[in-house]
Order: C-alpha cells, then structure tokens, then sequence
C-alpha cells in the first residue's frame, strides 16, 4: 500500500517539477516523464503481488469534508488493473519524451497533465471511498480534458475537447446520484458499508443503471461512445494511447468493482450480451468507415470495450446461472482483454503517433508506402494490427479464446433453446467482430504501410527517434509474449477471478487449468508454425546466396505512367463491406460527376459521421441549447438591470422568508 | 436624546426621498453629504454607556469622510469626466419617490416582521435603516450615470451603518473602521475607474458598458 501511495506522490512531484520548469523544455520533459517512470516502476511490484493474491490491505485516514475518508485499499482486482496502468503510462511517458520534442507547445502543462492523469487513475483504482473515488475520477476527467485540448490551437481540438468534458460529466453525475443513493441506504460513503449492502430489487436496478451509465460513459459503451472517436485523435498520441488504453478501462473497473461489492441483478447478464454486441459490432463498422488513422483506432477501443463487456456479461450469466466454469471463463477473457487491449492499443496509437510525427498526417489516404521508410514502425504495428484482430498466436487471441470456450460452453450446456441464445449470440458477435477487425485492420496496415506513397509527405517520411521505438518494440513484444505462454497468464488469474466471483479457489483454478491446457496447444502450433517460417526464410536466405536479387516495383497493371493515386485507397477496400452495412453507417457520398464526352477534374469524397450523435445526441443538446437559450435573455449587460435582479431576489426572500411565519 | 434621534431619522429619510427627486448631480451629491452627516450624528447621540471617546471618534471620522471627502473625490470625478449635469434616469422623480416610500413602508413592516423594534426602543431607526438600504439598492438599479451609482453604493452604506449603530451599539469600533475604510476605498476606486472609462469610451452611461458583454 504504501508503495503505492509513494508512487503517486513520486508522480505527482515530477508533474509539478515539470510545471516549474517553464520554458526549459529539456528540464520538463526530464521531471515529467521522469517522475511518471520513476513513480510507476515503484508501484508495479505491490500491484503484481496483489493480484497475485497477495493479502488485501487498506489504509483509512479521517478527512474533515463530509462523508469522505482517505481510505484506500488494494486488493487482487486492484492490483490487475494497475498493472496494465502502470507499465502502459511509463511507456507512453518514454514515447512523450521523442514526441513533444520537436512541438512548439509548452512542454511543462503537457507533463503535468500527464503525470495528473496517472497518479488519478491510480487512485480511483485505490480509494475506497465514495467521496475519494468522486474526487480521483473528476481529477482524471479533467487532466485528461487538458491533454486534449493541448493543441488548442485548432478549432478540432477544442470541439474535442468540449464533447470529451460534456460527456465526461454527464457520466459523473450519474456516477453522483448512484453514490448519494448507495451511501443514503448504508449511512456511509465507505465502501466497507457497502458490501453486501441489501437492497431491495428496485433500488438495486436502479443503482445498476446508473452504474452502467456513468462508467458506460467513461468506458464508451455504444451509444455513450460519442466522445471517443473525437476526443483520442486529438490528443497527443501517447495520450491517446494512455487514454484509450488504460482511462477508458476505469469505467470498466468501476463496473467490476460494483458487481464484486454489490452483486448484479440477474437481468445484467444479457443486458451486458446486449451492450457487447452492439458496442463490437457498430464499432468495428464505423472503425472500417474512417478515413482519419487515430479515429479508426478509437472506433477500435469501441469495438474492444464492446468484447471486455461481452466478457462481462457472459460471468454475470455464469453468476446468476450458478456455472462456476462460465462465470470463471467469461470475466477471465473480459479482465484480460483489459490488459491486452492496454498492450496493443497502446501499440497502435504509439504507432499512429510515430507515423503523424513523421508526416504530420493522419489521413489514411494520403500516406502508403511507410514500410520502407519507417521498418520498425511498421513491423511493430504489424504485430499489433494482428493482435487487435484476435489472431494466434498473439495476445489478443488468448483473451478472446478464453471467451469463445465460454460461450459455446453455455450454449452447448443449455437445455433449452432459450438459455442456449446467450452463448449463440456471443458467439456469432464474436466471430462478426474479429472477421471485421482483421478486415480494417488489412485494411489500414495495406493503406499505410504498404504500395507507394500517396502524397509528398508521406514520401519524405523518416524513421522516428529510439525514445519512440523502444516503448512500441516492447509492447509488441509483450503482445507476442502473452500470446506464446498464455498459461502463465491465466495460471496467475485465479486470486483475482476468485475476488470478483466470489468463487472458492478451488473451483476457479481447474477452469483456468482446462482452458491453459488447450491454449498450450495452440501455442505449441504456433511455435512449430514460426519455427517453419523461420526456417523457411533461413532456405530463401541460403538458396539467394550468391545470387543476384533485383527490386522492382509492385505489378502495375500494365499502365503506362501509373501514379500513386491509382492505387487502392482505404475508401474503395471498405467499400464493399460499407455497402452492405450501409444502413447503419449512413455514409454521405459527394461526388462529382463526369460530364461531356472528353471529361475533365472530377472528384469524389465519403465521410461517416457518427450515426448516434447526428441523431441521438445532437437533436437532444440542440433542443437543451434552444430552450435554455430563451433564459439569454436574462443577460442583459445592463449593470443596473443585475443589481435589480440582486435586490428584488433579497426582498422577495425576504418577504418569503417573514411572511411564512405569520 | 429622543427628539434629537428622531431629528436625526427624520433627516436621513427626508434626503433619502431627496435623492430620489432631485435632478441635477450636483444636488445628488450636496444631498449625500448631508445624509453622511446625519449618519456620523447617530452613534454619538445613540451612546448609553461606555467611554464617549469611541463614539465621537467614529462619528467624526463618518462625517469627515461622507460629508466632506466622498463629495469632493465625486465632484471633481464629475468635473474632470465633464458629464452632464442632469441625473437622466430610468424611472422618473415622481414614480421614484413613489417606490421611495413604498420601500419605507416595506422596511417597517420588516422591522416590525424580524421584531427588531425592540432594539432601540422609541424610535423609527431600525425601519429607516433598512428603507436607505433599499433606498441605496433602487437608486443603483434604476440611474444611469456612474456617478450616481457610486452615490447609491454610499446610501446603501449609510443605511448599514444606521442599522448597525443601532442594532448593536456595540459593534466594536476596529470594525467599524473597517467598514469605512472599505467604503472609502470603493469609492475612490470607483471615481477613478469612472474617470478612466469615461477616457476610454466618451460617457459614463453605465448602460451603454453593455457593449462589453460577451
């Protein structure tokens, strides 16, 4: 505990040496990502023994605010979602170090932000008090609302960053009420006084909405997703990737930690089944859509919270069936989902940061050809590409088995039609959602990567600095490395998976042994299958010996003066999939048309905006704005029309006040 | 005593509705002055018991400050922004005095309501206070120039301070100090801001600073 409590105050310390440093950037940079290292190697050897298993422990200070108390705790659910926390924050402060190098912002706010950030989602990850918890989770909003609007400067950025602290908040009201509900029923914002708190039906389903909706927020459960897909793009990469890899996974923190203090309501199964499926599928659909690389991977977190919630649902099925195995399978592939999603998605917003550093663009379109300008980006993203996908034998694919074992275990174990539809429906999500994922994910790596360059700046792109690549190979390493041993990884699951269950340990580790065993398999088949390609590229390599190799360029059709744009673009290889999706996207064409026998410029564009924000969200502020704005009226600029307002509201209060008793 | 305090309330109310009524700047501030002054009366003619030196100190200084400084410092405001003579306000001397007396009759009411005629005994202190309170508040609200504003925020404080004198006779003397120094300073502040913003835009009309909002 105390470990931990040093390392936040590490953090925190560095962010407020970064601050003081003015406009020495070097300096900045130092204390900021220093601190955030330093303070995040100090915490990651209590988090890991904790979710080993560690003894639970807790520390409870008196605080004068009412209701609140300095009480936190750490325990095995804690201890995981720390880790991926802390390894993915140090690692992206690294990455910060080479990309706020060469940007001609201020470097002091950027790390202080960044530090806040992390020593806040350590503690929301902590407390153990709803007041604390409040407190911890509005410092993160906000820290993490600055970092988005760090390049203030653009109207983009700052739209962002209003829909980012709009739904933000919307989220902590919710999150408010349920608190004030909870502590109103138990008489204490502790969380010990909530354990078990009894609770009528009612109230309980009450309480589980707002829960859903406030972390749903946070999380971006469809269709609270709104804030995403503006918010990452803009913020600085190694934000983004901090942001979507670890901040969104609070609200699924949040939602662990109610069902493991409170317990769910039987109807949270299916509803999370619901939400999963929604959430993956229409996210990996409007991800295919997208033109804009970063907001391509936001779509992804989407899709991704969509798979952790799958996981969710399919453990609180398992609870209130009273099927240890489902329940053990499906928060197991869910709760390590959260940590591979950290390590790949981490990846691959590093690795769009890397690739907008070195072109200053994000638009899919305009780049190609990266692979040989920029090796170890590319083959890094690779890794992660195939790794979101759900491919073995990488990490990706090792939770979502997890989840697949689950599902058919239910659906095959059903008795009847109706309680087999659950797992059916995972099922086919699942399969839908990892066939559309590799899809947009050849896709992306094919535009980008692959082919020429299609525009100038792309062409002139050059490899990023080590500060960048060391963060990116590591991460794909621990992708590869999950994905190779993955029953080390379930192995040591059992003490958390047991906490949130509820389940003896006994029961918990023969279902982790069962799925490890057959993952060993998997994993000796993707050993034997690297072995085969390694050797096989050891015989090109000894049979092209002392031969002559040429490079040429790709087949070109036979065109006599092809150019890069004639190359497929990201639009036309999500076409097809988009046209059969086309009534939940909405996407708007423009074109162009040819006209006259001999044609000249013509031109043709798409864009997917967000179905649920066009017709959901803007409708909904733009009728608040509309009715609140009748009160504009009230601002009148006219001094004297204030003080009048100020006098006739005391008279009248006082009127009020003295006439009641008469 | 009594006659005299009575003399003293009927004189704070007479200016008040005064204020209201009159037209040219010049009067608004002669009329503030002499209402500052009958102010500085009170805490000397409310003393029972005590060393007299407190109250006498206090009341000189009031009557120093509103009836010679506070008058000075806005007239040659007024003189070197060069405004016009006239009060030009938003609601008319008649209708003002109206409202005047229509807040004397409120604040008796209230005084009568929060049962503080108990204190002070005898006199009408209490609701005359509280009418140069709202009195104050309405001559903000309801005229233009800046001037008269800052002359308003000074009636205001001389209701407060007629209240407090006979709320609590004892109300130690540092913090009424205190308060007028934050009265002084006020004005003074708001003299000088008048002078710059009348630099600045060509008028003192506080309801044309609506250009400024956003």
């Amino acid at each position: 505990m105390v470990p931990l409590l040093f390392s936040t105050g590490v953090l925190l310390l560095g962010g407020f040496a970064a601050l003081l440093s003015g406009k020495r950037r070097r300096w900045a940079s130092a204390f900021g990502a220093g601190g955030a290292v330093l303070g995040c190697a100090a915490g990651l050897a209590p988090a890991v023994s904790a979710a080993l298993g560690a003894p639970s422990q807790a520390l409870r200070f008196a605080w004068p605010l009412p209701g609140a108390s300095l009480s936190v705790g750490l325990d095995p659910i804690s201890g995981f979602f720390l880790i991926p926390t802390l390894l993915l924050s140090a690692l992206a402060a690294v990455y910060g170090i080479g990309y706020l190098r060469d940007s001609k912002k201020p470097a002091g706010p950027a790390w202080f932000h960044f530090n806040v950030l992390v020593a806040s989602m350590m503690l929301v990850l902590l407390a153990r008090n709803g007041i604390l918890f409040l407190i911890a989770w509005e410092t993160m909003a906000l820290s993490s609302f600055f970092l988005v609007v760090f390049e203030d400067e653009k109207a983009a950025a700052r739209e962002a960053g209003w829909v980012y602290l709009v739904a933000t908040h919307l989220g902590g009201a919710f999150l408010l009420v349920m608190f004030v509900l909870l502590a109103s029923s138990a008489g204490s914002y502790d969380f010990s006084s909530w354990e078990r708190l009894p609770m009528s039906p009612a109230f309980a389903g009450l309480v589980f909405i707002f829960a859903v909706i406030g972390f749903g927020t946070k999380a971006g459960f469809l269709p609270l997703h709104v804030w995403l897909p503006e918010a990452h793009p803009a913020a600085p990469s190694h934000v983004s990737a901090v942001m979507s890899g670890v901040m969104i996974k609070t609200g699924i923190y949040g939602l662990v930690r109610f069902h493991a203090m409170l317990g769910s309501p039987p109807q949270s199964g299916p509803l999370f089944l619901a939400i999963g499926l929604t959430s993956g599928i229409l996210g990996v659909l409007f991800a295919l859509a997208q033109h804009d690389l970063k907001r391509l991977l936001a779509y992804h977190s989407v899709e991704n919270i969509g798979i952790i919630s799958l996981g969710l649902g399919l453990g609180m099925t398992g609870v209130t069936c009273g099927s240890p195995a489902l329940a053990v399978l499906g928060f197991g592939g869910g709760l390590l989902h959260v940590m591979n999603h950290a390590i790949f998605k981490g990846l691959l917003f590093m690795g769009a940061g890397s690739i907008q550093h070195a072109t200053g663009l994000r638009e899919m379109d305009h780049l190609g050809g990266l692979l040989k300008r920029m090796p170890w980006t590319g083959s890094t993203f690779l890794v992660g590409a195939a790794a979101i996908s759900g491919l073995p034998p990488l990490n990706g694919f090792v939770s979502e088995f997890l989840l697949y074992l689950g599902a058919f275990m239910s659906a095959v174990g059903a008795r009847s039609p109706a309680t087999a539809a659950p797992g059916l429906a995972a099922l086919a999500g699942l399969a839908l959602i990892g066939g559309l994922a590799s899809a947009c994910f050849a896709k992306a790596f094919g535009i980008v990567f692959l082919g020429e360059p299609r525009s100038s700046r792309a062409e002139q792109a050059h490899e990023s600095g080590a500060a960048m690549l060391v963060p990116m190979a590591l991460l794909a390493a621990a992708c590869v490395l999950i994905g190779l041993l993955p029953w080390l990884v379930i192995g040591a699951m059992g003490p958390l998976l047991a906490s949130v269950t509820h389940l003896p340990a006994a029961e918990v580790t023969p279902v982790l042994a069962e799925a490890a065993a057959i993952l060993r398999w998997v994993a000796a088949a993707a050993g034997v299958l690297i072995a085969a390609v390694l050797m096989l590229a050891g015989v090109r390599r000894a049979l092209l010996s002392g031969r002559r190799v040429e490079t040429a360029v790709t087949w070109d059709c036979g065109y006599a003066f092809p150019t890069a744009r004639m190359q497929y673009t990201a639009s036309s290889f999500a076409q097809p999939l988009l046209a059969f999706f086309s009534p939940f996207l909405r996407t708007r064409e423009r074109k162009a048309g040819l006209q006259g026998h001999f044609p000249g410029a013509s031109s043709w564009a798409s864009e997917t905006g967000d179905t649920y924000r066009e017709l959901i969200f803007e409708p909904l502020f733009g009728g608040c704005r509309r009715l609140l704005g009748r009160l504009r009226g009230l601002q009148e600029g006219r001094m004297q029309i204030y003080v009048l307002y100020v006098g006739l509201a005391l008279v009248a209060l006082l009127i009020w006040t003295l006439g009641a008793g008469q | 005593m009594g006659n005299l305090i009575d003399g003293v309330t009927a004189l704070l109310l007479i200016t008040n509705l005064m204020l209201l009524g009159s037209s040219f700047l010049s009067s608004c501030i002669r009329i503030v002055a002499l209402q500052g002054v009958a102010v500085g009366l009170l805490p000397i003619l409310m003393h029972e018991r005590g060393p007299l030196w407190r109250p006498l100190l206090l009341g000189v200084a009031v009557m120093i400050l509103k009836g010679g400084v506070f008058p000075f410092v806005l007239s040659r405001a007024m003189r070197e922004a060069d405004v016009r003579r006239e009060v030009e306000p938003f609601v008319g001397a008649t209708l003002s005095i109206v409202c005047g007396v229509l807040a004397l009759m409120l604040s008796m009411w209230l005084a009568a309501r929060l049962g503080l005629s108990a204190i002070a005994p005898g006199t009408l202190i209490v609701p005359a206070g509280l009418a140069t309170m709202l009195i104050g508040l309405f001559v903000i609200a309801s005229r233009r120039k800046a001037v008269t504003q800052v002359l308003g925020y000074i009636v205001m404080e001389n209701g407060i301070f007629a209240l407090g004198v006979a709320l609590a006779g004892g109300i130690p003397l540092l913090v009424e100090l205190g308060i007028l120094l934050d009265a002084f300073v006020a004005v003074f502040i708001m003299s000088i801001a008048t002078y710059h913003i009348n630099r600045e835009f060509d008028h003192i009309d506080v309801d044309q600073l609506n250009k400024l909002k956003g």
